[in-house]
């Protein structure tokens, strides 16, 4: 007995604009309720939407990634129904013409199969405000400064067939998204939200009645809820049910979903073509504007860095993880004059990434800039500090003690390699540890470690590594 | 003062022969006297109107004056003014001082003119008679028994009863042209998108237009010059040179080619309506323009296909009224279905309710098809009959209403055919024509007005026609005798 | 007649305005003759015409993405029927 699973995504991303889709408030997140609501943005009687310039570039250009038709003549439609959340009593959507068209995207999954996922569209609406509970005994408090916010809803052809493909194509929507600068991608403030549509058939029958998934802000428990979302159903329709069409939440407690109550008792939205705004209207020139303002896209820039720095998969994969991390990493090469890529990678995917999740802090707020990440590669290229050293100066310069110079000096980190110094580094080691000397020469190699391990203690560390491994070697002949 | 013409009243007061304030007084005076019997005003505002006469008299001392500064105005209530009540006709906004000037209130407050006060009107604008305000009817300055028309009932009102010497309007069936024909007065809806709907409550978003309602044809072109020109807050506002549109007004009609449509004339049309209208047309051949008979085929599908397309965006439209952030709210709400559900029910008016639940239902599934669709289809064929009819004509005359007004009651309870009286206006929403009412005579002693239509952008020319009409005839001077 | 007492339940529904039980059949009547002024357009032949939302072709215009807007929920909030804590406030809706 045989199940097939068939999955589709739609996906709200939050346009990074400063001001709303129609009216001239802010979008910024975390204001104090209702400061950032206008007049237009509580449908107050008598006030109109004006469209945002910002939103039709940021549109085209996740067309333009997603392979898709543009949507040269887009028309904004009313979606109506009641909510205390969208003040308007009417969202303004984009129904029968919207700005992207179809299109595509490449999925990898964990064992290195690659699936094309269809897009359906993508269209232009407006976000609605919030609801808050817990204000007033018996009352819900409505916040409208996220209504009229510009979200892209992009919505996935229902290609899908498992939990895993669904979580990989979300995943590589949201790094796309940042990618390309059109919206930050934070899930835990809502920016980016994955809505799943999960449904069972028998091979060959027709589709089966889905089930939509909202309000997980996780891919972790995006992949979860989905998984046991199709047990649920298959489960139910062999014990003789039928699922019905609704609204789940996942309960990450119990791993559950559970049914949510609908918010629109009636679905006739009376869709129309609001008759406020006017069709939107893009030119080729204005395509191709856009397309000369596309950033090299991850896997382009993945491939690029294996073929032209020599990188391994997985280093490329850490350091295309965001496009901030990859711009940082092509700097810190530019400016260490691709003396060593192997030696910036490295120092990216180590010692740089586990003091940012250390800290929580994305690269961006990184206080080690890509200059000062460059310099202390440099010391370590030219002999002045060991790679021992450098992760010293690498924790000094995340606290904030200036360049690497600086603390070198500062520090008195300098590397000895001045041959007559370590000479009598290794003479002194020697000459104090002859049982030792002995046990190598009748064969204990390994002896060789603890001697080196000496000559650094007594020179703080900042004897030159190789150089004192020369040096013992000659030595001890 | 209240029979001077605007221009006459302009001079007077840039030449000091009266102040603003005095003006001014002597409309709240009046208004004062007559409005209760009237009931033309929702709102008077006397201490604003006082306070920006009192700027405006600066302006005037000090030569920085306009040709309209200090020349009271009265806002139909449908113009959200600044910390003023703003009722749209309907117990929903009773409690809505509006925290904003829509675009054409702070036109004319940049110019200087004292606002009177808002008049009456159909609740949200669904009416042909102002019947259907929350704050009762309004009367006919001509006959207290018979309707002043609609929806802008209450400006055409003080217009003729001299309450107001300018007044603004809305049109999107009719509601300035109609009132304006049963009030004996000049009101024109301009092309659509020529004044911004900013802060105008809106009824029906592709037809509503605001306009000038005024004794003359030049007073209504010298208000239309105040309110018209682009505005970036309205995303259907015609972003154009704004032109004069006094620069036409003396021109000779020598030449000027009026279309008549045959169908105009047939059944239904009041004889004496028709004696009027068609000597007034007589009465622009003999200066100088020439007759042809043009046809409009689709002229019945107007109004059925305004009656799906306006309550179907006044559906959408009003759903913002809801009892949440503003206007009516019922009395202890139990649950919010009941919170939506009694705050609409009790807040809107029959009417209203009519035609929100009609345009619904014109949306709804499995209709849209059938009503809207076909009903913007239609809209198109209308449209064009009058672009294929200007191709022969320069202008469209005829009838603007079939009747002359009609009595308060009469149709009340007939809403079809009540709209089908608006059979000669609708058609030019429908295609966002520019047309003018002018005072063509008497019927039954009631005013008649004559319908004059024009191409895109042709206000200009419209005025001018209305301008010269007016210089040989006096149906526009004329008065009630009891508000002389 | 051509609606109903579940068309107007529905219409009541779609537009949150309560019909009361005693009043269906009045408003029932009185939508019936409103729409059956439609049927007049069913007739008509509109194969190849294309529908118009808008008198002019116009086009949308675009506003520059600027913050123009200021924190008015004072002022706004002033006229609410009920608000709190800057918030507007509705009878307690449970998701």
């Amino acid at each position: 007995m045989s199940w097939e699973v068939v999955i589709g995504l739609e996906i709200h991303a939050q346009l990074t604009t400063k001001s709303k889709i129609f009216s001239g408030a802010s979008t910024a997140y975390g204001a104090a309720p209702n400061s950032q609501a206008c007049p237009i943005d509580i449908g107050m009687p008598g006030m109109l939407p004006v469209l945002n310039q910002a939103v039709i570039g940021k549109s085209i250009l996740l067309g333009l990634a997603l392979d898709a038709e543009i949507g040269k003549r887009s028309v904004f439609d009313r979606k109506n129904y009641f909510y205390p959340d969208l003040p308007k009593g009417y969202q303004t959507t984009q129904f029968e013409f919207p700005i992207v068209g179809q299109g595509k995207l490449e999925i990898e999954l964990e064992d290195g199969t690659k699936k094309v996922i269809g897009v359906t569209r993508a269209h232009l609406e407006e976000d609605a405000g919030k609801s808050v509970h817990g204000l007033e005994q018996g009352q819900t408090g409505v916040d409208l400064n996220r209504a009229g916010t510009p979200l892209l809803e992009i919505v996935s052809d229902p290609d899908m067939s498992s939990a895993k493909e669904a979580v990989a194509y979300a995943k590589k929507m949201h790094e796309l998204v940042q990618y390309l600068g059109i919206c930050d991608g934070n899930m835990q403030e809502g920016s980016f939200r994955v809505d799943s549509n999960v449904s069972v058939r028998r091979p060959g029958e027709p589709l089966g009645t889905r089930a939509e998934l909202k309000n997980i802000n996780s891919f972790r428990f995006i992949e979860k809820a989905i998984e046991i979302e199709i047990e649920r159903q298959i489960e139910l329709i062999e014990s003789g049910g039928t699922v019905v069409q609704e609204t789940r939440l996942y309960d990450a407690e119990n791993d559950t979903t559970r049914s949510m109550r609908t918010k629109e008792d009636a679905n006739d939205y009376r869709y129309f073509p609001c008759p406020d705004l006017l069709p939107v209207i893009i030119t080729d020139e204005d395509i191709e504007a856009v397309r000369t303002t596309m950033p090299e896209l991850p896997d382009a820039k993945r491939t690029r860095f294996v073929a032209e720095f020599g990188l391994s998969d997985y280093d490329a994969t850490v350091l295309t993880g965001s496009r901030a991390m990859a711009e940082f990493f092509e700097s810190v090469v530019g400016l260490t004059k691709e003396k060593d890529v192997k030696l910036c990678a490295n120092w990216m995917t180590s010692g740089f990434s586990a003091a940012l999740n250390r800290d929580g802090l994305s690269v961006t707020e990184s206080p080690v800039s890509a200059e000062m990440l460059a310099g202390m590669i440099e010391r370590i290229l030219d002999n002045s500090i060991s790679g021992k050293i450098a992760k010293q100066v690498f924790e000094a310069m995340w606290q904030g003690e200036g360049t690497a110079d600086q603390i070198i000096e500062s520090r008195d980190l300098k590397q000895i390699t001045d041959t007559g110094v370590i000479e009598a580094l290794v003479d002194e080691v020697l000459a104090n540890n002859l049982e030792q000397v002995e046990a190598y020469k009748a064969g204990q190699t390994k002896m060789l470690g603890y001697f080196v391990g000496q000559i650094m203690k007594a020179s703080g560390g900042q004897a030159n590594p190789g150089q004192v491994n020369k040096m013992l070697v000659a030595k001890l002949k | 003062m209240h029979n001077l013409t605007i221009k006459q009243m302009s001079e007077k007061l840039h030449a000091g022969e009266f102040t603003s304030v005095q003006l001014t007084q002597h409309y709240l005076d009046r208004i004062a006297k007559y409005d209760a019997e009237l009931n033309a005003y929702i709102t008077v505002t006397p201490e604003l109107a006082i306070q920006m006469a009192e700027e405006a008299d600066k302006k005037l001392a000090d030569g920085s004056a306009e040709l309209l500064t200090g020349i009271p105005v009265a806002h139909k209530d449908i113009f959200c003014t600044d910390g003023v009540k703003t009722s749209c006709g309907s117990k929903m906004l009773d409690n809505f001082i509006a925290p904003y000037d829509a675009h054409i209130v702070t036109q004319l407050k940049k110019v200087g003119m004292p606002i009177l006060g808002k008049t009456n009107m159909d609740e949200f604008a669904m009416g042909s008679s102002s019947e259907s305000s929350y704050y009762g009817a309004t009367k006919n300055p001509w006959d207290h028994q018979a309707v002043p028309g609609g929806s802008s009932g209450g400006a055409a009102a003080v217009i003729a009863a001299g309450l107001a010497p300018l007044a603004t309007g809305t049109d999107t069936g009719g509601s300035i042209r109609q009132p304006a024909s049963f009030c004996g007065i000049t009101g024109i809806k301009p092309t659509y998108g020529a004044v911004s709907r900013f802060g105008i409550i809106a009824y029906a978003s592709s037809f509503d237009q605001a306009g000038p309602m005024t004794r003359s044809a030049e007073d209504s072109a010298w208000l239309l010059n105040a309110m018209a020109g682009f505005d970036e807050r309205d995303s259907t506002s015609l972003e154009r040179e704004k032109p004069d549109y006094t620069a036409e007004l003396e021109r000779s009609l020598d030449g000027l080619k009026i279309g008549v449509p045959a169908e105009y004339f047939g059944e239904g049309l009041d004889a004496d309506v028709a004696k009027v209208v068609k000597t007034a047309i007589a009465e622009m051949e003999k200066l100088g323009a020439e007759v042809v008979e043009v046809h409009l085929p689709n002229k019945d599908l107007a109004v059925p296909s305004y009656y799906v397309l306006a309550p179907a965006e006044a559906s959408s439209n009003l759903s913002r009224f809801d009892g949440v952030r503003f206007g009516y709210r019922c009395e202890q709400p139990k649950d919010l279905t009941d919170l939506y559900k009694r705050s609409r029910s009790e807040g809107f008016g029959e009417e209203v309710k009519r035609r929100i639940m009609v345009g619904a239902y014109a949306l709804s599934a499995g209709y849209y098809d059938a009503y809207y669709l076909k009903a913007q289809k239609l809209r198109r064929m209308v449209r064009d009959d009058f672009i294929n009819a200007f191709q022969s004509c320069d202008v469209i005359m005829g009838p603007v209403a079939p009747t002359p007004a009609f009595k308060i009651g009469e149709k009340s309870d007939d809403q079809v055919s009540m709209y089908l009286s608006d059979l000669y206006t609708i058609p030019v929403n429908l295609g966002g024509l520019p047309a003018l009412s002018v005072p063509a005579g008497f019927a039954q002693n009631l005013p008649v007005g004559l319908h004059i239509v024009g191409p895109y952008f042709s206000e200009a020319k419209l005025l001018n026609i209305g301008h010269q009409f007016q210089q040989v005839t006096d149906w526009h001077t004329k008065t009630p005798a009891q508000y002389q | 007649m051509s609606l109903g007492k579940t068309e107007v339940e529905y219409i009541s529904q779609l537009t949150q305005i309560e019909v009361r039980e005693d009043a269906v059949d009045g408003v029932a009547e009185k939508l019936s003759n409103i729409i059956d002024l439609f049927a007049q357009m069913e007739a008509v032949d509109t194969q190849n015409v294309l529908p118009m939302a808008h008198p002019l072709d116009a086009v949308q215009r675009l506003r520059p993405d600027v913050v123009t807007e200021v924190d008015q929920h004072e002022k706004l909030q002033a006229i609410a029927p009920a608000a709190a804590e800057a918030h507007y406030l509705v009878p307690q809706v449970i998701e």
